[in-house]
C-alpha cells in the first residue's frame, strides 16, 4: 500500500476510490458553436438569442469554425490525437432549457481522441488519461427562485460551445481531482481555450465514482454525479458517494447504476428520478451538418500557435532558473502567476522573486480573494523592492513594511523609501555612534554579556534596530557590535 | 418483429405523446403492420455497405467567429403561450 | 380579364413587362378567382389585401428588370413568411407568425414576385393526399371528392384550379412531384442543396428539398432559376455555378440516353399507365434521343429505407414544438405533463405515427436494425443511380403508380397511402433531380404523370427533355370550374 493512498475503511476492509471526470468546459468564443449570436456572461436575459438558438421552425446550424480550432488546440495541449473527420450527432431529451429537443454533440465520432494530463502529486508524477475531447451546444438555464409558481427560462447560455473531456477512471481521490481540474484548468488558460472561470460556469464537470475493495482489478458500479461546479463541492460530492457506496456494499446491498445530484446544503448526494425515465438519448447524426473534416495543413497551422505549457514551463524554470520543483510547480500553475514571475525575474533575483511571489504575494492575494492579474503590486515595483533588499538598500523588514505599503496603491518602493527616508543604515559611522549610545545607556548587561550571558546580543541588536528606526543594517550591526562588546 | 403495448407505451413516453389505450391499441396495429413491411431491408445483406449519412458529398462549411446577430429578445418571446417580457415560462420544475 | 388567369407565368411576365396589363390586374384577377373557390379549401391564410396594396405599389413604381415583376404568387404553408402566420398544417403552429422570411420565398420577393397567400399542405408535410392537414382536407379541381395529392396539394389544387399563376412545395419523398402528376401539373424536386433549406419548417433534413411547381416546364425552368441559391445560412446548400435554367431551356435532346429502369414495372399497375410510359420512350425516339435498358436493383427497398430515415429525422425535427417557445400550449401539472398534452394534443395522427416509428427505429436496441440498415440500403439506393448514371443523360419513370384516389379512400391503410410515393422516393434519397410532367390520362380522365430523372446539379438537362416531351404529349389541362360558385 502506497503511503498517500485514499482508502475508505469499514469493517476493516479497504476500499479503493475509482473516479473519472466529465469536464464541461466553455470554448472561448465571440459567438456560439452554431449561430452568430454572443456568448458574454451576465448580460439581461434571453438577450443573447438567435432564432436558431431558440430553435424557431426552420432555423439551421452553421459551424463556428474558431470553435473548432479552439478543441483541436485544446486537443494538442492534452497531447491527444486529433481527429481529421468528426461527426455531429443530436442527444435527443426534452427539458425546458433545451429547445430544440436536442442538444447538437458528438457521439462515435469526435474531434479528439486519446489523450492525457500528468499530475504532479507529492509522491511523483502520475498520468492521467484522457478518452476524448468533443464539441458540443449548452442548454438554456432553468431559474426556479424568481416565481415561486413557475419556472423562467433563460437562453442566453444555448447554443455556446462546449468542450466535453472525458479522462480515463485513472483518478483515484479527491486530492487527485483537484489536482487533475486545476492541471487542465491551466493547460486551457495557458492555451486559452477556456477561461476556466469556475463562478460563471465555464468548467462543470460530471463526476463518475465507483469503489472497490483494495487488490481487485474489477471496476464496480459506477454512479455520475451531474453538473458539479467547484473543486470543493467535486471533492465533497466524491467523499460522501464513495463512502455512501461502502456503506452499502458493506450491508451486503447493490450498487444501482444511476445519475446523482449534489445537494450542495445538505452535503449529500441523491438520486435524480426525473432525468431516468428519458434516459434513451436515441443519438444519430444531425442530418442538418456535413461531417466535419479537416486537412493536417489546418492542424499545422493551430500548433503553430500553441503556446509554452505549464509541463514545459516547468522544466525550463528548473533547469534555467534552478528552481526547486515544488516551486517551479506553483509558478507555472497558472499563466498569470507565471507571465508576473518572468516579469519580476528580468530584472531580479530570482531566488528571492521566487520566494517573495510564493510568500508574500500570494498571502496578500489571497487575503484580498483576487487574481495575480488583479495584483495591486505591479510586477515592475516588485521586481524594484526586490532589487532594494538585493544591493541592501533596504532590510528584508523594511521590505515587508514596504510591501504593506505599495499593496494600497502600486507607488514606486524607491519613492517610498526616499519619501519615508526608510533607506537601510548602512554608514559605519554613523551606527558606530549608535552602538556606542546603546553600550554605554546599558552598562548592567554589556557587563552580564561579557561575564559569558551571550544570549544577550539579540538584546543590543534589538536596541541597535530600535535607535535606528529598524534602518540600521543589521549584518553591520552584528559586525560592529561583536568588535565593540 | 412484433410491437407490443407495452412498446407502444414506452416509444409514446420517449417521444413525450400521451396516448390513451384506444389509441396504443391502434398504433400497436399501424406500427407492426408498417414494420412488418420494412422488415423486407432484411432480405440484403448490407455487412460491408458504409452507410450513407449525408447525400451532399461536401464537407461542413465553417462560419467566422463573428456576432452578427442583435437583441431580439422581443421577436423571440412574442410567439410564446405564457407572457412575460424577459422570460419563457414553464410549470415549475423540481428537480 | 378572364383571360389573365389562362396565362402561364411566363405570359404574365411577358405582358407585364410590354404593359399590356398591370400588377393590380393580375392580382385582382388571382383574389377574385381564389375568393370564390374556398370548396377547395387550397388556402390556409389569405394576404390578399397585402397582395393588392403591393401590387399597386408595384404598378405605381414598376422594375421590368425582375424576373417575376409584380407577379402574384401563392405559396405551400411550411415556409416561414414573415409577419405571416406559418402553420405547417398543424395545430401545433395553428398561430405562428414568423420574425423571419425563409431564403426561397424571400427569393420569391426579390424577383418581384408578390405573396397572395399561405396554401394548405399536409400536417408538416406529412401524407400524400392532403388528408392529414389541421386545417382540412384539400380537394382536386380534377374531380370532385378527389385528393390532389400530397403533401404539396394546395399548392397543387391552387395551382391546377388557377388560383395562383405558378407556386412552390417542398418534396421529401415525393411531395411535389406526386400531387403535380394529380393535378396535370409540372413539379421539380431540385438537387439535394440546391434550394436553401433556410426556413421552411423541417420534415426530414437529409431529404427535403424546395421545388417550383407550375403549368409548363418553360415557368418551372423560370420559377427554378428564382429559387435556387446558394445560403451561407444552410449548412447542406451547395455552391455551385447556377445556370439561367429559363434562357438555357431548349429543345434539342438529340443523342441523349435516355434510361428505363425495369425494376419500375411493378406488379398492378394499370396499363394505361404502361401506355404511357411507352408513349414517353416513343416522343423521346422522335426527339432523337435514345433509349437504353437500365435496372436500379434496389428499387424495391426504397420506400421501407425512406420509412425508417424520414421519420427518425422527423422524430427529433418535431421535438422543438413542445409548447415552451411557440404555439400551442395545454397546461399541465408538471413540465412533462404539459408536454404530453401539448404534443398529444397539438399533432395529428399521422405525425404522431411517424414520431413514434422514428423514435422506435432511433431507440436504444434497435438503432443498428433499423436506421443504421436503412442508412446502408440508402447507399445501396444512391449507388444503383450513380452506376446508371454512367451509361445514361437521364431516366424516365411514371410518376405514381396510379392515378388520385378519392378522399379517404386510403386513410385507414397507412401502407397502402405510403406506396404513393414508390417512383418518387429514390430520387430523394439519391439526392437527384426529378421532375413530373402531365402526359396523359387515365380511364376516369384522371391525369398522369411521367418523371424524369437526372444526374446530381443536371435540373437543365432533364428540364430540356421535359420541355421537348411537353411539346410532344401536349397536354391539356381542363377543369370544369365545378367549385367555383
Ligand atoms: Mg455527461
Ligand atoms: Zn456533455
Amino acid at each position: 500500500m502506497k503511503q498517500d493512498q485514499y482508502l475508505i475503511e469499514k469493517n476493516g476492509n479497504n476500499y479503493e476510490v475509482v473516479i473519472g471526470l466529465e469536464v464541461h468546459a466553455q470554448v472561448l468564443s465571440n459567438s456560439k458553436l452554431f449561430s452568430n449570436s454572443a456568448t458574454k456572461f451576465g448580460s439581461e436575459p434571453n438577450t443573447q438569442v438567435s432564432l436558431v438558438d431558440a430553435a424557431f421552425p426552420g432555423m439551421l446550424p452553421v459551424i463556428n469554425e474558431f470553435c473548432v480550432r479552439q478543441a483541436v488546440k485544446t486537443g494538442i495541449g492534452l497531447k491527444a490525437k486529433i481527429n481529421k473527420k468528426s461527426i455531429f450527432d443530436r442527444k435527443n431529451y426534452f427539458y425546458a432549457d433545451l429547445p430544440q429537443g436536442y442538444q447538437i454533440s458528438q457521439y462515435k465520432d469526435p474531434i479528439v481522441g486519446e489523450g492525457s494530463i500528468v499530475l504532479d502529486l507529492p509522491s511523483g508524477p502520475k498520468t492521467i488519461g484522457i478518452e476524448r475531447l468533443h464539441l458540443e451546444q449548452d442548454a438554456g438555464k432553468s431559474i426556479h427562485d424568481i416565481d415561486p409558481s413557475s419556472t423562467l427560462v433563460d437562453l442566453n447560455r444555448s447554443g455556446v460551445a462546449l468542450m466535453e473531456i472525458v479522462s480515463k477512471p485513472d483518478l483515484r481521490s479527491p486530492e487527485e481531482v483537484n489536482l487533475y481540474i486545476k492541471k487542465l484548468r491551466s493547460i486551457m488558460r495557458y492555451l486559452g481555450t477556456c477561461d476556466g472561470n469556475m463562478q460563471e460556469g465555464s468548467l462543470r464537470a460530471d463526476v463518475n465514482v465507483s469503489v472497490r475493495k483494495l487488490g481487485s482489478d474489477k471496476f464496480g458500479t459506477r454512479c455520475e454525479i451531474k453538473n458539479v461546479n467547484s473543486i470543493k463541492f467535486m471533492q465533497m460530492a466524491i467523499e460522501y458517494e464513495a463512502n455512501r457506496q461502502v456503506e452499502l456494499l458493506e450491508e451486503g446491498g447493490i450498487i444501482d447504476q444511476e445519475t446523482r445530484l449534489f445537494d450542495t446544503k445538505k452535503n449529500q448526494t441523491r438520486s435524480m428520478r426525473s432525468k431516468e425515465d428519458a434516459h434513451d438519448y436515441r443519438y444519430f447524426p444531425d442530418p442538418d451538418l456535413l461531417p466535419l473534416e479537416f486537412d493536417d495543413q489546418f492542424i499545422e497551422d493551430i500548433k503553430r500557435e500553441i503556446p509554452e505549457l505549464p509541463d514545459q514551463k516547468k522544466d525550463r524554470f528548473i533547469e534555467k532558473f534552478k528552481l526547486s520543483p515544488y516551486e517551479a510547480t506553483i509558478l507555472v500553475s497558472d499563466l498569470e502567476t507565471s507571465k508576473y514571475f518572468e516579469k519580476v525575474i528580468k530584472n531580479s533575483d530570482v531566488k528571492l522573486s521566487a520566494n517573495w511571489i510564493t510568500g508574500e504575494l500570494f498571502a496578500l492575494l489571497n487575503e484580498k480573494n483576487i487574481e495575480i492579474d488583479q495584483s495591486p503590486i505591479s510586477p515592475e515595483n516588485l521586481s524594484k523592492l526586490i532589487n532594494l533588499i538585493s544591493d541592501g538598500t533596504i532590510s528584508g523588514k523594511i521590505a515587508k513594511t514596504l510591501f504593506v505599503e505599495m499593496s494600497n496603491g502600486d507607488k514606486d518602493p524607491k519613492k517610498i523609501v526616499e519619501e519615508k527616508g526608510l533607506k537601510q543604515q548602512s554608514d559605519p559611522k554613523e551606527l558606530e555612534r549608535i552602538i556606542d549610545k546603546v553600550i554605554l545607556d546599558n552598562p548592567d548587561n554589556v557587563q552580564k554579556y561579557k561575564s559569558g550571558k551571550d544570549k544577550l546580543f539579540g538584546f543590543f541588536v534589538g536596541q541597535v534596530m530600535k535607535a535606528s528606526s529598524g534602518k540600521a543594517n543589521p549584518k553591520m550591526v552584528n559586525d560592529i557590535l561583536k568588535k565593540k562588546l | 418483429m412484433t410491437i407490443d403495448l407495452k412498446t407502444v407505451k414506452h416509444i409514446s413516453k420517449l417521444s413525450r405523446i400521451s396516448i390513451d389505450d384506444q389509441k396504443a391499441k391502434k398504433l400497436e396495429k399501424d406500427l407492426n403492420s408498417i414494420f412488418n413491411w420494412i422488415e423486407k431491408l432484411n432480405e440484403l445483406n448490407t455487412d460491408n455497405v458504409e452507410p450513407l449519412t449525408s447525400i451532399a458529398e461536401t464537407t461542413l462549411r465553417l462560419r467566422k467567429d463573428q456576432i452578427l446577430s442583435k437583441n431580439i429578445r422581443e421577436d423571440i418571446l412574442k410567439n410564446s403561450p405564457k407572457d412575460n417580457k424577459d422570460y419563457f415560462v414553464v410549470p415549475k420544475v423540481v428537480d | 380579364m378572364t383571360d389573365i388567369i389562362n396565362l402561364t407565368l411566363t405570359e404574365l411576365v411577358k405582358k407585364i413587362k410590354s404593359k399590356e396589363i398591370s400588377s393590380t390586374d393580375i392580382t385582382s384577377n388571382y383574389i377574385e378567382r381564389s375568393k370564390s373557390s374556398k370548396k377547395l379549401n387550397t388556402y390556409i391564410e389569405e394576404t390578399f389585401d397585402d397582395a393588392l396594396a403591393n401590387s399597386k405599389k408595384f404598378d405605381a413604381k414598376p422594375d421590368f428588370q425582375k424576373k417575376l415583376p409584380g407577379i402574384p404568387i401563392a405559396v405551400k404553408d411550411l415556409y416561414c413568411t414573415k409577419n405571416v402566420k406559418t402553420t405547417a398544417g398543424s395545430k401545433i403552429l395553428e398561430n405562428f407568425v414568423p420574425s423571419y422570411e425563409s431564403t426561397v420565398t424571400q427569393n420569391l420577393w426579390n424577383s418581384g414576385a408578390i405573396l397572395l397567400g399561405k396554401l394548405n399542405c399536409d400536417e408538416f408535410a406529412m401524407g400524400s393526399s392532403n388528408e392529414t392537414s389541421h386545417f382540412g382536407n384539400v380537394l382536386s379541381p380534377i374531380d370532385n371528392n378527389l385528393v390532389p395529392g400530397g403533401s404539396s396539394g394546395g399548392s397543387a389544387s391552387a395551382l391546377a384550379a388557377k388560383l395562383t399563376p405558378a407556386t412552390i412545395g417542398t418534396d421529401t419523398g415525393g411531395s411535389i412531384r406526386q400531387p403535380a402528376s394529380f393535378t396535370g401539373t409540372v413539379g421539380l424536386k431540385p438537387t439535394y442543396g440546391s434550394c436553401s433549406r433556410y426556413g421552411i419548417v423541417a420534415f426530414a433534413s437529409s431529404l427535403d428539398q424546395a421545388g417550383p411547381m407550375t403549368r409548363d416546364v418553360k415557368d418551372c425552368a423560370l420559377l427554378l432559376e428564382v429559387i435556387s441559391s446558394f445560403d451561407n445560412k444552410d449548412s447542406t446548400s451547395i455552391d455551385f455555378k447556377r445556370p439561367n435554367y429559363f434562357s438555357d431551356l431548349n429543345k434539342n435532346i438529340k443523342g441523349k440516353k435516355i434510361g428505363i429502369p425495369k425494376e419500375y414495372r411493378v406488379e398492378g399497375m394499370p396499363a394505361e399507365i404502361e401506355k404511357l410510359w411507352e408513349n414517353g420512350k416513343e416522343y423521346l425516339k422522335n426527339c432523337g434521343a435514345e433509349i437504353i435498358d437500365i435496372s436500379l436493383p434496389h428499387t424495391r427497398y426504397a420506400l421501407p429505407t425512406y420509412y425508417i430515415v424520414a421519420p427518425a429525422e422527423a422524430s427529433s425535427n418535431l421535438a422543438r414544438y413542445d409548447g415552451v417557445k411557440y404555439g400551442f400550449r395545454v397546461e399541465g401539472e408538471n413540465l412533462i405533463d404539459m408536454y404530453e398534452k401539448t404534443r398529444s394534443q397539438g399533432f395529428g395522427d399521422e405525425v404522431k405515427r411517424r414520431i413514434m416509428i422514428g423514435t422506435y427505429v432511433l431507440s436504444s436496441g434497435y438503432y443498428d436494425a433499423y436506421y443504421l440498415k436503412a442508412q446502408k440500403v440508402r447507399k445501396l439506393i444512391k449507388n444503383d443511380f450513380d452506376e446508371a448514371f454512367n451509361k445514361v443523360d437521364a431516366i424516365l419513370t411514371p410518376s405514381t403508380p396510379s392515378s388520385a384516389f378519392k378522399v379517404g379512400e386510403k386513410m385507414d391503410d397507412p401502407v397502402s397511402m405510403y406506396l404513393n410515393d414508390i417512383f418518387t422516393v429514390p430520387v430523394n434519397l439519391a439526392g437527384l433531380p426529378g421532375i413530373s410532367i402531365p402526359a396523359g390520362l387515365d380511364e376516369n380522365n384522371y391525369p398522369l404523370g411521367l418523371q424524369l430523372i437526372g444526374k446530381p446539379f443536371d435540373e437543365q438537362g432533364i428540364l430540356n427533355i421535359a420541355y421537348s416531351m411537353e411539346e410532344k404529349i401536349n397536354f391539356k389541362l381542363n377543369t370544369s370550374d365545378w367549385w367555383i360558385k
